[in-house]
């Protein structure tokens, strides 16, 4: 009933047509966008994270030296003892040497997917996959390793990980604050805009009040407006991020990259952008009637 | 009705514009507010209807002290009074029928009532082909009578109004006081703020006088105005 009222402009405050707000929409829009893509890019690097933690975990890689040329059968002999000390050494689950076909997928970003990487004198590597919550004493494996292959060095990925963790940390932390950033613009603007609005409209106001409207009367036509304000530039700056996302995704889908994340979001990822919208109108809303309560309250 | 008690008021720090100001108006009186321009009549109006507090002395609305009353308490009161402005401050995007609504919608009157109750009061204040126009629309004396619709729609148990005539000739003017004496009858106190002498002496009810900030009562022959 009172939302008709003031979309109506009858419960006494012309706030639909005044030319304070005009830009509002718009300025609530372009926050909403850029806030929009910062949050994809955070979700994007927290999913990256979560993705990289999840390959590298549970997973170790013990690296040889290129095989010498005049004693393939040492070298040969070498890698199963190796292989059965491993597969034997408690908490791993699969220890196998990387052959070449898994080689040249591994190398295919740098060197193309034809590379002849049995002429290259790359190192051996054996990938082991650890049991499901399984942590190894790596001291003990790395002298079982040095027993056999003294050469042979133990990667655990610790840190790798922790860098490209700290990465995509920073990443993260980088676009939530774009996102407060984007957010603190828009409720300052709504709240000069409110200001300015209540000076505008501060004989009709003074009116209202005088003829018995309470405090919470007032407010709520200036919140109702605000609240649509927000709705709007909240839907009209997240679908253009949602095309930029979806584009972006469709540009960069058939390329690989190697470690670099895909752009796309999780169906919690698109939820998360969805409420955006509501968000900045909630906030806007409750924006305006801080504002306008605040200032009312210094009237007698 | 209306009670003060040795009230003085000032806008923010500058002097006294009413000193010692103690008067009482009953429930049911008509009572003029006279003076020359600049005596504080409009001042005493506002502390009436609420619009500003006093800077000492007691006020007593309705049997609530003014002074000391919580701020949330004051719009209900307002609710109790008609207020009729000198300027009239009527909206201007509003229709008639939306300014004088104004105070039914406040209050949550249902809007299936407010309409029928709106344009019955219009048409009782001749303004029935007028409904839906807008202010900028309307002559003066046109607007002073939505403006006096607006102000007892609600039906008021005080009515103020700040020089009603001020702006109308004499004949539109003795119309407007035998509408207020008629709200009066019906039960409405009335205190009309006016200079015109001539309204005063014609109407013969109680008088508040005031001069330089301080009033002085004339109960005219009527017992309900008391200094």
């Amino acid at each position: 009933m009172f939302g008709r009222e003031i979309l109506g402009n009858k419960a006494g405050l012309p706030l639909r047509d005044d030319s304070a707000g005009r830009f509002l929409p718009w300025f609530v829009a372009l926050m909403v966008y850029l806030a929009a893509l910062a949050l994809a890019g955070a979700l994007i690097a927290a999913e990256a994270g979560r993705d990289w933690r999840q390959a590298l975990t549970g997973a170790l890689t013990v690296e040889l030296p290129p095989a010498p040329a005049g004693a393939p059968k040492a070298a040969t002999t070498e890698v199963e003892r190796l292989l059965e000390s491993l597969r034997a050494a408690p908490g791993v689950a699969a220890a196998e040497l990387v052959g070449p076909d898994r080689m040249r997928a591994l190398l295919a970003p740098w060197l193309g997917a034809d590379a002849a990487v049995e002429d290259l004198p790359l190192p051996r590597l054996i990938e082991v996959a650890l049991a499901a919550g399984a942590a190894p004493d790596l001291d003990l494996l790395r002298r079982q390793i040095a027993d056999i292959a003294p050469e042979a060095r133990l990667d655990d990925h610790g840190a790798w990980l922790g860098a490209l963790l700290r990465t995509a940390r920073g990443i993260e932390i980088l676009a939530l604050i774009l996102v407060a950033v984007a957010g603190a613009a828009a409720i300052w603007t709504v709240v000069f805009t409110t200001r300015t609005r209540l000076e505008t409209h501060r004989a009709s106001i003074e009116l209202l009040h005088l003829i018995g409207a309470q405090d919470s009367y007032i407010a709520r036509q200036f919140q109702f407006q605000a609240l649509l304000v927000g709705l709007a530039g909240g839907i009209g700056g997240l679908l253009p991020a949602a095309l930029t996302v979806l584009l972006l995704g469709a540009v960069t889908g058939g390329a690989d990259f190697g470690l670099l994340p895909e752009v796309a979001l999780t169906w919690q990822g698109w939820a998360a952008l969805a409420c955006l919208a509501p968000a900045a109108a909630l906030v806007a809303m409750a924006t305006a009637r801080l504002v306008v309560l605040r200032t009312l309250g210094k009237l007698p | 009705m209306v009670r003060f008690e040795n009230v003085g008021m000032r806008y923010g720090t500058g002097p006294e514009v009413l000193r010692d100001v103690s008067f009482t108006v009953a429930p049911g009186a008509f009572a003029f507010l006279t003076g020359p321009s600049g005596a504080g009549k409009s001042s005493l109006l506002r502390l009436m209807y609420l619009a500003q507090r006093p800077s000492r002395g007691l006020i007593s609305l309705f049997g609530t002290d003014i002074a000391t009353a919580p701020r949330h308490s004051l719009p209900a009161l307002r609710r109790r009074i008609g207020v009729v402005f000198q300027d009239f401050r009527l909206l201007d995007h509003l229709s008639a029928l939306d300014n004088v609504a104004l105070p039914l919608r406040i209050a949550g009157a249902r809007e299936s009532e407010v309409r029928s109750h709106v344009v019955d009061l219009l048409r009782w204040v001749g303004l029935g082909d007028q409904i839906d126009a807008r202010p900028a629309t309307l002559s003066g004396g046109q607007k002073q009578r939505v403006a006096i619709a607006r102000a007892v729609i609600a039906k008021p148990a005080l009515l103020l109004a700040d020089e009603p005539t001020g702006n109308v000739d004499d004949a539109i003017a003795l119309r407007l006081l035998y509408l207020f004496e008629t709200l009066n009858k019906m039960g409405t106190t009335v205190v009309i703020a006016t200079h015109s002498d001539g309204l005063v002496r014609r109407f013969r009810h109680s008088v508040i006088r005031i001069r330089d900030g301080e009033t002085v009562f004339e109960p005219a022959g009527h017992a309900d105005v008391a200094g």
